[in-house]
């Protein structure tokens, strides 16, 4: 028997209260599987113990939320007898320590996540982050990280269609990699973690568990060091291919109604799958782990139990329906073995060659996992006045500046290594505001997006948490559709630092404010905490992925010119907000003063307003004014077809004008036809809109300055592939 | 007229196949299952895209040793229709069906783009249906289509116009700018000697329906589903 010493306590990442209360609930000392278990099912990453009291205020319901938080992903009403299935979630520490991989199977822990419940996954997105372009890493990181994502979600045959990408310095030493998968399952036919029928069995199946992985939940719960690479064998390895059989074999099976609960083994693998469907079922759990099929020999109960190898579920099913489910797992070459019972005695038993490893009463695991309300500090964010030194400078040298940056240039080099149409109901490609994907069987389109903000978040938390949100709804408006509700993926630094729990608590404030007003509420999410290296924190980023539904898939908007002459129309007002802005990190390479602010009033009645005239098909061309501010907007709005733009504008501060981020706005273009009906319903609902000029072909003209459209798309389109070729 | 789709473990685009083919053609489609040693009574055998097997040996290698390939490569030689996509062309090749081998794209990425691809030879019955010279706009999405063949090879398929389609830019020009993976002589799509057995990279399946906005693969089913009459 091993000997639990203090050290290898600590190295659990179980504190010295957290023993003591071990040691009182067991009345013993634990076996060394038992602290393994504890040690996973209490990390940060399993027990949200920092989190969970502000994640509770967030609204979780509405009419069209079928299930909140709390199992593997979100479930939505979409209607015609359909729901659609999401979540996001993190897998920033493994990516940083091997980038493929922990790309890889962030997707691949994703998209089970959502074909667990029953969904066929139907579109990935992703929002990752980086340091600084010159650090050293960056070009490697980002790299792996894109052809891992690739590389998994290629080969499963799911379209990856959307997300972000953004370098920046706090990410120097601790990447993001936050990857949302999107499913569509009949509203009946949802399948959840609830275990139930004593005496039932408990059948493992998919690949075989190996050593990879073991500690990853514990590992992602931890701050990095100059060490951290020494962590690479606790990154799992991820097999896309027996990924994609297990989906089509959960699928097949999922199609026999024999299934009663199942759940994926992600972070902390077997141990967590177990407790949890069994804890949510009021039931008891033994297993026997003799019977997990293993991948290497002599593998103990403490790394079958922790093991975080991929592309495995767990099932409850009926006793006499095991033949069942077993020939459809063999039809596709994938392991089944029962492994264990159901039970009425509310513990988890590990049983293992003979001897009982653990023996642990469930409610201590689950209810009995500490809940922190952290102290916190909120800071005074202060406004501050911005020096533009550039108010010389003519506008388009400026554009060709900004649309020319890491962090506004086209990300095509990106998504172009992401099987993005397979499926072949990708009606939106990659680099719009927000993707659409049709819904079989039906005349309806999903709309998804994922996006955040963290520089203003870094700035004001809670303009910035409002401000998250909104973008994503504004995201969802864009293309016409009708926003539903959000998947959240919150990424901070070290909770038990004060400041850094008051960025969370002020960003969970944010969130919630325009979550209520924009009725826009949260179904599933991931907190990913710790993310610092050598105690500097990333900036506090929330990332958005929002859902929403396209009702007709006939009319829809993108953001992309399709004519000369089409009037353009900006709608809501600007006041030329530049701290905070792109213009002022990248140009005047100033991060001072506040974000802008979001007035949920005008987001809501802007917003509405322009998807009725998508909807009414008066406009079929809408993009919202965000990072770069409204030249960029129409800019990116004129590239793809090779329609750019004549605008005259007479402003005081034009670069302010020009590249302010003020929220709640968006660019139209109206065509000649439907100008009179357009202005006469934003003067009927006091929208405020201005009419700044008209679009041309092949052309940018602003005042008296002018260029083509093919120069400034060589400079947009350009950045990475230069980027990646200059030797580093 | 039914037409067999293949389903390997790895296949991610049968039933997109199964889909067009449905909407433009009179042919339904049968999902027929790697392991079945014959072929169900069938006027077209298409071998859809995907990764088979994960890819994890060169690609299409693993494929093109299921059971149903015995029965497939006998009926492709008494001249049964076969269409291979993708990951089904590089299962052709693999299987001796087609001559050449597709090898990692030159620029060592998965690319997944709409290209535009000039018709070579219209005088067969997957082509028949569109003009020589033709330039059609078709997605590709793969890490491994560069088209390659010893110069013995390249000559007899040449001298025998078996290139059906080349990647060219909007203009219908095929240099090294239009070739999106290294492809020798910029080949997208290749036909056997007989004329029964077709291998193409582009996938014609995503460029058949609204969604895509892309219709210029139609004319393949078209083509395909007039000729068996």
């Amino acid at each position: 028997m091993t000997k639990i010493t203090k050290e290898l306590v600590k190295e659990h990442g179980i504190s010295k209260e957290e023993y003591d209360f071990i040691l009182k609930s067991l009345n013993r000392e634990p076996t060394i599987t038992e602290l393994g278990i504890f040690s996973a099912m209490w990390s940060e990453h399993c027990s949200y113990k920092s989190s969970k009291y502000w994640l509770k205020q967030l609204p979780t319901n509405s009419d069209y939320v079928i299930q909140g938080p709390g199992e593997n992903a979100g479930v939505i009403d979409i209607g015609d007898n359909y729901a659609a299935v999401f979540k996001m979630e993190s897998h920033n520490h493994p990516s940083y320590i091997e980038p493929y991989q922990g790309a890889a199977t962030g997707v691949g822990g994703i998209l089970r996540d959502i074909f667990t419940m029953g969904a066929r996954p139907v579109a990935l997105l992703n929002s990752i982050r980086f340091g600084e372009i010159s650090h050293e890493k960056t070009k490697h990181l980002l790299t792996g990280v894109v052809s891992g994502i690739g590389g998994y979600g290629n080969c499963m045959g799911i379209p990856t269609v959307g997300g972000e990408v953004e370098f920046n310095s706090s990410y120097n030493d601790n990447i993001l990699v936050n990857a949302m998968c999107v499913g569509v399952a009949k509203k009946d036919k949802i399948f959840y973690s609830k275990a139930s029928g004593v005496g039932n069995s408990v059948v493992y199946v998919g690949s075989k568990t190996g050593r990879d992985g073991i500690h990853g939940a514990t590992m992602a719960s931890a701050e990095f060091d100059d060490n951290s690479e020494d962590k690479r064998p606790t990154v799992q390895v991820g097999d896309p291919f027996s990924e994609k059989l297990l989906l089509e074999a959960c699928m097949e099976l999922m199609k026999m109604d024999i299934i009663i609960a199942i759940q994926d083994m992600g972070a902390a693998g077997l141990t967590s799958s177990a407790v949890e469907m069994a804890g949510k079922g009021n039931l008891g759990i033994e297993l026997n782990l003799d019977n997990v099929p293993c991948r290497e020999d002599k593998m103990t109960a403490y790394e079958i139990m922790l093991s975080e190898s991929q592309e495995r579920m767990l099932m409850i099913l009926e006793p006499d329906k095991e033949e069942i489910a077993k020939d459809i797992f063999e039809k596709w070459e994938l392991d089944f073995s029962v492994i264990g019972r159901l039970t009425d005695t509310k513990r988890l038993i590990i049983n293992h060659k003979k001897e009982k490893k653990a023996d642990i009463i469930l409610d201590i695991l689950e209810k009995g996992a500490p809940s922190y309300q952290r102290p916190y500090k909120t800071k005074v964010y202060k406004d501050e006045i911005l020096k533009d030194k550039f108010t010389r400078e003519k506008p388009l040298s400026i554009l060709k500046k900004m649309i020319g940056s890491p962090n506004l240039c086209s990300r095509k080099w990106v998504w172009e290594q992401y099987d993005h149409m397979v499926m072949t109901d990708t009606m939106l490609l990659p680099g719009g505001d927000a993707a659409i994907i049709r819904v079989h069987e039906t005349n309806k389109g999903l709309s998804m997006t994922a996006d955040s903000t963290p520089r203003y978040c870094a700035s004001d938390p809670f303009e910035g948490g409002k401000q998250v949100v909104a973008e994503a709804w504004r995201n969802l408006i864009s293309v016409g559709s009708q926003p539903i509700a959000i998947t959240d993926c919150m990424n901070f630094g070290n909770p038990e630092k004060k400041e850094i729990m008051g960025q969370f608590a002020g960003v969970i404030e944010g969130m919630k404010e325009a979550c209520n007003f924009l009725n826009f509420p949260v179904v599933s999410g991931n907190v990913s905490l710790y993310n610092e290296t050598n105690g500097k924190g990333i900036n506090p980023t929330p990332v958005i992925g929002g859902v929403g539904v396209v009702k007709n898939l006939s009319v829809f908007a993108d953001q992309f010119f399709k004519r000369d002459d089409d009037h353009i129309l900006i709608i809501g007002e600007t006041d030329g907000h530049l701290t905070q802005s792109i213009y002022a990190h990248e140009l005047l390479e100033c991060d001072i003063g506040l974000p802008p602010r979001v007035d949920l009033n005008k987001e809501l009645k802007n917003g509405l307003f322009v998807k009725e005239l998508i909807c009414k098909s008066l406009i079929d061309t809408v993009h919202d004014i965000s990072d770069g501010g409204l030249l960029v907007a129409i800019s990116e709005m004129s590239m793809k077809y090779n329609y750019g733009f004549d605008i005259k504008l007479k402003k005081r501060d034009l670069n302010s004008y020009l590249f302010g981020e003020d929220q709640a706005r968006y660019v139209i273009s109206v065509e000649e036809k439907n100008l009179k009906k357009v202005r006469y319903k934003l003067e009927e609902k006091g929208i405020y809109f201005e009419n700044i000029g008209k679009t041309v072909k092949d052309f940018i003209i602003l005042n008296d300055e002018q260029m083509t459209v093919k120069e400034l798309k060589n400079i947009y389109e350009n950045w990475f592939n230069n980027y990646l070729s200059e030797a580093s | 007229m039914k037409a067999s789709v293949i389903v390997f473990p790895g296949s991610n685009c049968d039933r997109d196949v199964a889909v067009s083919i449905k909407k433009i053609t009179n042919l339904d489609p049968i999902m027929v299952w790697h392991k079945e040693t014959t072929l169900p009574k069938s006027d077209l055998v298409i071998i859809p895209g995907g990764f088979t097997f994960g890819d994890y040996l060169r690609c299409g290698s693993i494929a093109a040793n299921s059971p149903i390939m015995i029965d497939i490569i006998k009926k492709a030689k008494k001249g049964l229709p076969i269409l291979g996509i993708c990951n089904g062309f590089q299962i052709l090749t693999e299987s001796g069906l087609l001559p050449g081998t597709l090898i990692k794209n030159d620029c060592l990425s998965f690319i997944c783009k709409i290209v535009s691809i000039r018709v070579e030879n219209n005088q067969t019955s997957f082509s028949n249906k569109y003009k020589k010279n033709e330039i059609i706009n078709i997605p590709i999405a793969h890490n491994e289509g560069n088209f390659f063949a010893d110069n013995d090879t390249l000559k007899k398929i040449e001298d025998a116009n078996q290139i059906i389609f080349r990647y060219c830019n909007v203009n219908g020009e095929i240099n090294n700018s239009s070739n999106p993976n290294g492809s020798i002589k910029n080949i997208a799509g290749i036909i056997n000697e007989n004329g029964n057995v077709l291998g193409m990279m582009p996938h014609p399946e995503r460029a058949t329906c609204n969604i895509t906005k892309l219709y210029d693969g139609e004319n393949l089913f078209k083509s395909l589903a007039e000729s068996l009459f």
